[in-house]
């Protein structure tokens, strides 16, 4: 019998939840009671919403255990870990019976994630074992061209996964046509974009696959130096990052002379971010390298002719690199065979908001937002009313229920206003106001505007305005239009994509839900019943029984009453949060 | 844009007392390197909390680096802080995410019950409440940290509690 193994999902997400008292507590009682096991840690898994996840494989199969605590941990390791007898209603997924979260799964394919939850991301010669680092030695061993290496990946369809969907083919045959001594690789992992965390999870659950990535991108286009670049607020990251540089380094897969070839130097550092949305653009992000503001500048020159320190300079996402092994070690047609057309291969999404199963999922290009959020994502929370997903951030837009059968590709998506982005995908429910949200975004890509052109810096304050003003009821005849114009005027006249789609939750949330902005303006209403300045939470004196139900859950004390009398809510204390709206058994608070 | 100046009252009768003699060794390793006005700032906010006036003036007499330049990069990255912290320092999270699952509500029940505004530290110096941008917790919305310590699934009322207990568990 091979040794049971058993791991536990310690990516961020799976920590904050408990996931390392998880671990802990199975490490005192495999040393305390001197059990025979494999325990090891992992990255994400993604099935976020039942974290923290343990995973056990002995002779009979996988099992994955989700929301484990201590005293579930306690039972699995006395039934499962001590005898053998899986815990059966803790499990939500394994291969030997069906579950009711397995359509989760079924529709995903993991190319960037085939290690992410598999591997100990700490172990580089558990990633080796799972295939890893044989892509650079495939194209060592078989001589194979810089410029194969490219075709390889122009022909796999590759395109650019931080959001702009640029072919990374293409964009590493310009870097290599640029004649320089000196050449850089950046990973951009400045993964800025509020509701997105695909990127986190690679470099948490699987920071190899991107050395690699970045390796063979190297190689391609004849770079020495390698710089990843990565927000300061994913500290996880950065620290196993820094291991994984270290061992490549000790197995002379990082440094000089690497892969025993006489004469091939190419080293990685990481570079913290200080906390700049617009430093995910790539002349920002390379200003910030330098060490100055991030502000971006014009193109051309483009970075592949004059990037980093004036050299030549080749940027891609962490999930574009993470994507390029995989294509150098099983051919282009193992990447292209997925997907439409135009937009190949599969693509990560943080699946989150108002759903039932939130996580990180990768699906093949071409699936339907309606699948995504019906078949994977189990529907909306509380079998409210499904309303829109936000794609792409504060550069995306919202779309709605009816166009929910939209393809997941790049064109398809931009055709109805918003972009594919990095992968954030939020759910929106029928209580989400749509206003709110456009001001939402435009709050953050107000503040983050560097400052250097006049319409990004004030357009975007002044839309805010407006739109903070429509929120508190305050919103004018011609507001609406108002809007419209500074946008296509902020969209024009940016230089960079920061300003040139800042506009655009603003645009899309007008172009499908304008019913909501009119309510607004000329109702003084909030159809979502969300905006705090439009709407009051009274007790309905007739239906209050004194529970004090509501007064124990306000979290700001502003409700009054002796038991068995009617209670009251103190309007200027209130800050609208619901929590009495919703915790009442009788139906006594209303809300108007 | 967002733009933090050094407040004039700290200007006009700079009290501040900062033992600036930890600085030399850290400024010392970034030396004749390229680069280096962010980490150098980064590691001197790793060991103050916040970038005090006067390691301006010292930073940028060992380092040849102009002043208003790291003025400017101070002012421009929202990692940084010109004003001292509280002990600790409570995030919220103010991610899509975590904004669609009711954000605000956290951060106004919190400020309520530590009677301070956002961005500010409380009399006793024990915590400062700031709203962040998405920490990456994204499924476990809505969220806050405290230091490195994330709490998940919050809502305004376990918020202060958790506030509540976390000093409580500290204090001493």
């Amino acid at each position: 019998m091979e040794q049971m193994k058993v791991l536990v999902g310690l990516a961020s997400c799976g920590i904050a939840a408990g996931a390392n008292k998880v671990y802990d507590k199975i490490l005192a009682i495999k040393e305390q009671e001197k059990l025979n096991f494999e325990l090891t840690k992992t990255g994400c898994i993604g099935m976020c919403y039942r974290e923290p996840l343990v995973e056990i494989i002995d002779d009979t199969g996988s099992y994955l255990y989700g929301e484990i605590d201590d005293v579930k941990i306690t039972e699995i390791i006395e039934k499962h870990i001590k005898t053998g007898e899986p815990v059966k209603e803790y499990i939500v997924k394994t291969d030997l019976f069906e579950n009711e979260d397995d359509s989760y799964w079924k529709n995903q394919v993991k190319i960037a994630l085939r290690n992410c939850g598999v591997i100990n991301p700490e172990v580089i010669e558990e990633y080796e074992n799972a295939g890893g680092y044989l892509a650079v030695k495939k194209i060592l061993n078989n001589n194979i061209s810089q410029e194969t290496v490219i075709q390889t990946i122009i022909d796999s369809g590759l395109r650019g996964r931080g959001g702009g969907g640029f072919p990374t083919g293409l964009k590493w045959k310009f870097a290599f046509n640029s004649k320089s001594d000196e050449k850089y690789i950046i990973c951009n992992a400045d993964e800025g974009d509020p509701g997105a965390f695909m990127d986190r999870s690679v470099l948490e659950g699987d920071p190899h696959s991107v050395l690699e990535g970045m390796t063979i991108a190297a190689y391609a286009i004849g770079a020495t130096q390698g710089v990843i670049y990565c927000r300061a607020e994913y500290p996880l990251a950065i620290k196993r990052l820094n291991i994984a540089i270290e061992q490549a380094r000790t197995k002379g897969y990082l440094g000089k002379d690497i892969y025993g070839k006489k004469g091939w130097n190419f080293d990685i550092y990481v570079k913290e971010g200080a906390g700049a949305f617009v430093c995910g653009e790539e002349t920002a992000l390379m200003a910030s390298v330098e060490g100055r503001r991030g502000m971006p500048r014009k193109r051309p020159p483009f970075p592949a002719v004059s990037g980093l320190w004036k050299k030549p300079t080749n940027i891609n996402n962490v999930e574009t690199f993470a994507n390029v092994p995989y294509i150098v070690l099983n051919g282009a047609q193992s990447f292209n065979k997925y997907g439409t057309e135009k937009s190949k291969g599969t693509k990560v999404f943080a699946l989150t908001g108002k759903i039932k199963r939130g996580g990180l999922v990768e699906v093949p290009m071409g699936i339907s937002i309606k699948d995504i959020i019906f078949k994977l994502g189990g529907g909306i929370q509380g079998d409210k009313k499904f309303k829109a997903v936000q794609l792409g951030g504060p550069s995306g837009g919202c779309i709605p229920d009816y166009l929910a059968e939209t393809p997941v590709d790049y064109d398809s998506i931009l055709a109805t206003g918003a972009i594919m982005g990095s992968g954030g995908m939020v759910v929106m429910d029928e209580t989400t106001c749509m206003v709110d949200m456009a001001r939402f975004f435009l709050d953050f890509t107000q503040k983050e505007s560097c400052g250097k052109c006049t319409f990004c810096r004030i357009g975007t304050k002044r839309m805010l305005e407006i739109l903070t003003r429509i929120c508190e009821g305050e919103g004018k005849e011609g507001d609406i239009e108002l809007l419209e114009e500074l946008a296509y005027q902020i969209k024009d006249s940016s230089l960079c994509g920061l300003g040139q789609t800042a506009p655009n939750p603003v645009l899309t949330t007008i172009k499908y839900f304008r019913n909501e902005y009119e309510a607004h303006i000329r109702d003084k209403k909030c159809p979502a019943k969300s905006c705090k300045k439009l709407i009051t939470y009274t007790v309905n004196p007739e239906k209050c029984t004194g529970c004090t139900v509501c007064a124990k859950n306000c979290p700001v004390n502003a409700i009054s009453g002796e038991r068995k009398q009617v209670h009251f809510i103190d309007q200027e204390v209130c800050i609208k949060c619901g929590v009495c709206f919703s915790k009442c058994k009788f139906e006594a608070i209303n809300l108007s | 844009m967002r733009i933090q100046r050094i407040a004039l009252e700290n200007r006009e009768d700079n009290h501040e007392v900062v033992d600036l003699s930890q600085l030399d060794s850290v400024i010392e390793k970034f030396k004749n390197k390229k680069g280096i006005t962010i980490p150098v700032l980064q590691a001197v906010q790793q060991i103050y909390g916040y970038l005090p006036e006067k390691a301006f003036d010292l930073i940028s007499e060992k380092t040849g680096i102009k002043k208003s330049e790291l003025y400017g990069v101070a002012t421009f990255y929202a990692q940084f802080r010109l004003k001292p912290v509280g002990k600790h320092i409570v995030k919220v999270c103010h991610g899509t995410a975590c904004h669609v699952q009711g954000a605000n509500i956290i951060t106004e029940s919190i400020l309520e019950a530590l009677k301070i505004s956002d961005g500010e530290t409380t009399p006793d110096g024990f915590y400062t409440v700031e709203s962040v941008a998405c920490l990456g917790c994204c499924s476990l919305a809505p969220v806050l940290m405290i230091d490195d310590e994330v709490f998940g699934k919050l809502s305004g009322k376990t918020a202060v509690n958790i506030i509540k207990e976390y000093q409580l568990k500290h204090n001493n």
